[in-house]
């Protein structure tokens, strides 16, 4: 069975022409888990009775970790062939997701069937033996890559083909490669470039959504890419990029595989992350282990990237819903469609909220993921929740106050238009009479006072940035220490610096892990041999720094926060950097490549086997 | 996840120990740190009927000299021989090695005379001991025998335990002074040793090179026929056997033993 | 199998089966969630708590070896409702995320500061090699430990002074 994107019976045989040097080489960008902390899990009851049993009149009552009630709601009503309006699904705590928590699962369907079946509730949670093998998997893609150009730097051509194994059941695993090959040409300004690909089905765990979701295979490809064209034509990688880079535009900028990227300085990310790392002291520290021939080289990679961001909801657009209502004891409620495990949506719409309405974030309730309270929502992923989610907090807030001030106006006798609201008082005035106000807690004693607003973004955003790793490699061993990361991650404006750094954090060191540590590896009989985490290397707190975040924020026109998203961004430049990193502190032995992730092992065989070749 | 059902009985003493085991049979199995046995239990790879704890056993925890030996009861945890100054004087590899196993939680537990009987020739202690030239003490109702480490790793998971017997404690050279050095080549933080180096007075053992810990006999002849560590090192992988598994081949482990040999010989800790 | 134990400072007597993992005793027995189970191998520390002041994985040791001993959890930590310095530095440097590892990584580090009170950047780092956190990429926990440090090393300092690495931001002007 296999699934066909683009047609590489379509590839350009012409598309290097005039090429004065062309690299190509197949790559795998391998299969990893997302391990997220907390395993699968589900609880089940139906109910007859109402008021005895948590569901009522015959209903499904599931609480399940997932990324969005209201997507798992329909995956569970389409299982079990009921109207969804007979089920509800409440999301508890979250322990992680990483993409691997959306919709529902056969699993989390036969516990709600088994509750049914025997009449009594039903509860679940697999082990992590179990998670290793029937939770999707990340990436999976196999990419022959070719690029040409002038030995000035300049690309001409890139193509990019591409083997998804989607594992068992196609489900999304075969639909990642769309997003690759979306995302092809990444921040450059290639004159010409293809792709296309092919996704299989395989004898083993399916493949799904893995923080980035095809998107860090794209940004990984081409970033190989312009490190194998740097080192053929003998020019510093940092230079080439720069050469390429798409030049900065605040006009919407349309690709030619289809993508609308929003705004971007690519060639600012770069230079900043090269200035925040010392790219010129690390070039000269390099050079000087290489003079001394020690054992321990050092390698600096680099990874421009450009990714898209808030691309589409369950509605089919980029949007989300925000309720938000004013109580009469001063305190207020948001009800929102996204679905937080950890990114602190209930610190951020509280204070949008707050900024608006002028009542303290402690007063401020937070609500999502109960399909009863919240029947539409997107949830929490692709890096969309605070560009469409947040946007509608603020939306909603401020369309409550509009409302609001009509009450105002009647309560004050006033006309609207004549009305102040001054947030720091919670409260609307008559402009020039202070004496006459009312706070806005009270315009909710009489009559409920709330808005439900929907925010629809006029497309994806695409956040951009730069990283740079810098590894130490031992030559004799072929381990890799990670020493530094350095990170510019544009995602627009930053509403909380806090939050946004520690998606930043995560990502990168999950970015970094399925560069030099981590993979899922089967046996030549299809046999799972990375199935605990003694075998699986999921990264320690000792094998990564502390990292290195600089700033830079480009906002975006698409919602009034100017916030593009930023969950995914440091999974996708990190692993080109640190793969890049890698090579590049062997490269001087002539190694070219090494495959991720970029074990001892791999390393040793790419010294020997270029060690052979001279 | 969750162990077979066993039996279970708390053990007075030493030789209470030894009673019970005498009358569990064959299916007994003593538990200390439970850091060996337990993880292994609950995954069902062993599934003992009866548990014999000698863990609260005070007579059994303690770290004393006696002539030229360091003496440590077997059920002393980890943390404490790494943390014990007199080991750390006397035989500081030993200290070192004790500071390597798992993390601090498990060394918290963890004993080493549990992780001696449990004989993974990836872990630390085993290797530590063989490199130190260490022993074991073996007690059972006729008394005690000690064991030399070259002796008592048989293979696999194997000791020269006899059923009935109790690992009682542990003897070192005490070498106050003696330079020594340690590899263990991980991934990650809290592997065991894709490879591991221990070497002290001219001994030197090898960890994850083959069932057992090993001997790298070509290179400690070499070193007594006045090679330096780049040349006896060389010879470090000589009739060696180590197996193959995802994180390396035949091939790369004989090298990684060949290097961190060297480094170990240089007296390099890592 | 009695067993007779004092868990955050309360004393519990039971009978279990002599296999029930002290985790599952903690959780199901008694009601105290905080420790969670993440693995099957001993390698995760989501279940870390202290047995007698040192850290421990709970999913190791079985309930029957903690009689006679003490056992502190998550949930009692904090002294009368107030937050301990740990939990307030981890909430204070946004060292937590989902939060699942959160109270394993918050009884380690505990254990850590009391035989180690003035850790470096690597001491922490290795301190909390047996605890695994997909969420934070460590940065920020590690930021929490040094200033749980600080604070326990000066209550009255416990607001001022900066931790012993920068935030990400300032290292990398």
């Amino acid at each position: 069975m296999a699934a066909s994107f683009g047609d590489a019976g379509q590839f350009d045989p012409a598309l290097f022409d005039g090429c004065e040097a062309v690299v190509t080489r197949t790559i795998e960008n391998q299969r990893v888990a997302p391990a997220p902390m907390e395993t699968r899990a589900a609880a089940a009851a139906w109910g007859k009775d109402p008021g005895k049993d948590p569901g009522k009149d015959g209903r499904l009552t599931a609480w399940i970790p997932n990324q969005g009630a209201q997507g798992t709601r329909a995956v569970m009503a389409s299982m079990l062939g009921i109207d969804p309006a007979l089920v509800r699904i409440i999301t508890p705590d979250v322990g992680g997701a990483f993409g691997a928590k959306f919709g529902a699962d056969p699993e989390h369907g036969l516990v709600c069937w088994v509750a049914r079946q025997l009449g009594r509730p039903a509860r679940w949670a697999e082990t992590r033996a179990e998670n290793m093998v029937a939770m999707t998997h990340g990436r999976a893609q196999r990419q022959t890559i070719t690029i040409g150009g002038r030995r000035d730097g300049t690309v001409l051509a890139y193509r990019l083909e591409i083997l998804q194994d989607s594992g068992a059941y196609p489900k999304f695993g075969a639909i990642l490669p769309s997003l690759t090959i979306l995302m092809t040409p990444g921040p450059y300004a290639f004159p010409r470039a293809e792709a296309a690909a092919v996704s299989v089905v395989t004898n083993t765990t399916p493949v799904g959504a893995y923080r980035g979701a095809g998107r860090p295979e794209a940004t990984a490809a081409v970033e190989r890419a312009i490190d194998l064209f740097a080192a053929e034509i003998g020019m510093d990688p940092a230079d080439v990029r720069r050469k390429n880079l798409l030049p900065a535009f605040t006009e919407p900028h349309t690709t030619a595989f289809g993508a609308v990227y929003d705004s971007g300085d690519y060639t600012t990310a770069l230079d900043r992350a090269l200035a925040a790392a010392g790219y010129q002291d690390l070039r000269e520290e390099q050079a000087k282990r290489r003079a001394n021939g020690g054992a321990v080289q050092l390698g600096i990679g680099l990874a421009s990237y450009v990714e898209i961001t808030g691309g589409g909801s369950e509605a089919g657009r980029p949007q989300e819903n925000a309720t938000v209502e004013v109580h009469p004891d001063g305190s207020a409620t948001i009800l929102t469609g996204t679905s937080p495990h950890g990114q602190g949506h209930s610190t951020v719409w509280a204070m949008l909220a707050s900024e608006e309405l002028g009542i303290p974030v402690g007063k401020i309730t937070v609500k999502w993921g109960d399909t009863d309270l919240i029947p539409q929502g997107g949830g929490t992923g692709g890096s969309r929740s605070l560009q469409q989610g947040g946007a509608a907090v603020q939306q909603a807030s401020q369309e409550l106050l509009e409302e609001a001030r009509q009450r105002a106006a009647g309560e004050l006798e006033a006309n609207a238009a004549d009305l102040v609201f001054d947030v720091g008082s919670s409260a609307f005035t008559v402009a020039g009479d202070p004496d006459a106000s009312v706070p806005l807690a009270r315009l909710a004693e009489t009559e409920r006072l709330f808005v439900r607003s929907v925010f629809s973004a006029p497309g994806a955003t695409f956040p951009f940035g730069a990283h740079v790793a810098v590894v130490e490699v031992d030559t004799e061993t072929g381990k890799v220490v990670l020493r530094r990361m350095v990170t510019v991650d544009d995602a627009g404006t930053l509403v909380n610096p806090l939050l946004a750094e520690g998606q930043r954090h995560g990502g990168i060191a999950q970015g970094a892990a399925q560069a030099f540590l981590e993979e899922v590896v089967y046996d030549a009989d299809g046999n799972p041999l990375t199935t605990t985490f003694a075998d699986y290397p999921f990264l320690s707190a000792t094998e990564v720094p502390s990292f290195e975040l600089a700033d830079m924020a480009t906002p975006t026109t698409y919602n009034p926060l100017g916030a593009k998203g930023i969950g995914e961004a440091g999974t996708i430049g990190a692993t080109p950097a640190v793969q890049n990193a890698v090579v590049d502190a062997v490269s001087h032995l002539g190694v070219r490549h090494i495959d991720m992730p970029t074990s001892p092992q791999r390393v040793w065989r790419a010294l020997n086997e270029s060690r052979d070749a001279r | 996840m969750i162990p077979a059902p066993f039996e279970y009985a708390v053990a007075e003493s030493a030789e209470h120990a030894l009673e019970l085991l005498a009358e569990s049979g064959d299916d007994a199995k003593l538990l200390a740190g439970g850091h060996s046995l337990l993880p292994m239990m609950k995954l069902r790879l062993a599934v003992p009927s009866v548990l014999i704890d000698i863990g609260p056993l005070t007579e059994l925890a303690y770290i004393r000299t006696d002539g030229d030996d360091l003496v440590i009861g077997a059920t002393t945890r980890h943390a404490d021989v790494a943390g014990s100054e007199r080991v750390r004087s006397e035989a500081p590899l030993l200290a070192y090695s004790a500071a390597q196993v798992g993390d601090p939680q498990i060394r918290h537990r963890g004993t080493i005379g549990g992780s001696l009987a449990h004989a993974d020739p990836a872990a630390d202690l085993p290797m530590a001991l063989t490199a130190l030239g260490g022993s074991v003490e073996l007690m059972s109702p006729s008394g005690i025998r000690t064991v030399s480490a070259d002796d008592f790793f048989a293979g696999y998971f194997e000791t020269s335990l006899e059923p009935g017997e109790l690992l009682s404690a542990v003897r070192v050279p005490r070498q106050p002074g003696a330079d020594w050095g340690y590899q263990k080549f991980v991934r990650r933080a809290n592997d065991w040793a894709i490879v591991g180096v221990a070497a002290v007075s001219g001994r030197v053992a090898l960890a994850n090179m083959g069932p057992t810990p090993v001997r790298a006999w070509a290179a400690e002849q070499a070193l007594a026929d006045g090679a330096g560590p780049a040349e006896a090192a060389e010879l470090a992988a000589d009739g060696t056997e180590p197996g193959e598994d995802i994180h390396a081949d035949r091939a790369f482990r004989q090298h990684l033993a060949r290097v961190l040999t060297r480094r170990a010989l240089e007296h390099q800790r890592g | 199998m009695k067993v007779r134990l004092t868990v955050n400072g309360q004393d519990r007597s039971d009978d279990v089966e002599p296999r029930l993992l002290l985790v599952h005793y903690l959780r199901q027995h008694l009601g105290l969630r905080a420790a969670n189970v993440g693995c099957d191998t001993t390698s995760c520390g989501a279940c870390t708590v202290l047995l007698n002041g040192k850290s421990v994985k709970s999913c190791t040791v079985l309930t029957v070896q903690a009689t006679g001993q003490d056992v502190t959890t998550a949930e009692g930590l904090a002294a009368e409702g107030d937050l301990h310095p740990v939990q307030r530095a981890f909430r204070a440097e946004h060292g937590l995320q989902c939060g699942f590892c959160t109270p394993g990584m918050v009884m380690a580090a505990t254990g850590l500061l009391a035989e180690n009170p003035h850790p470096t950047e690597k001491e922490v780092r290795a301190g909390l090699e047996g605890n695994f956190c997909r969420c934070t990429g460590y940065h920020n926990i590690v930021r929490a430990v040094l200033t749980a440090a600080d604070a326990m090393a000066s209550p009255s300092r416990a607001d001022s002074g900066s931790p012993a690495i920068p935030t990400s931001t300032e290292s990398a002007q």
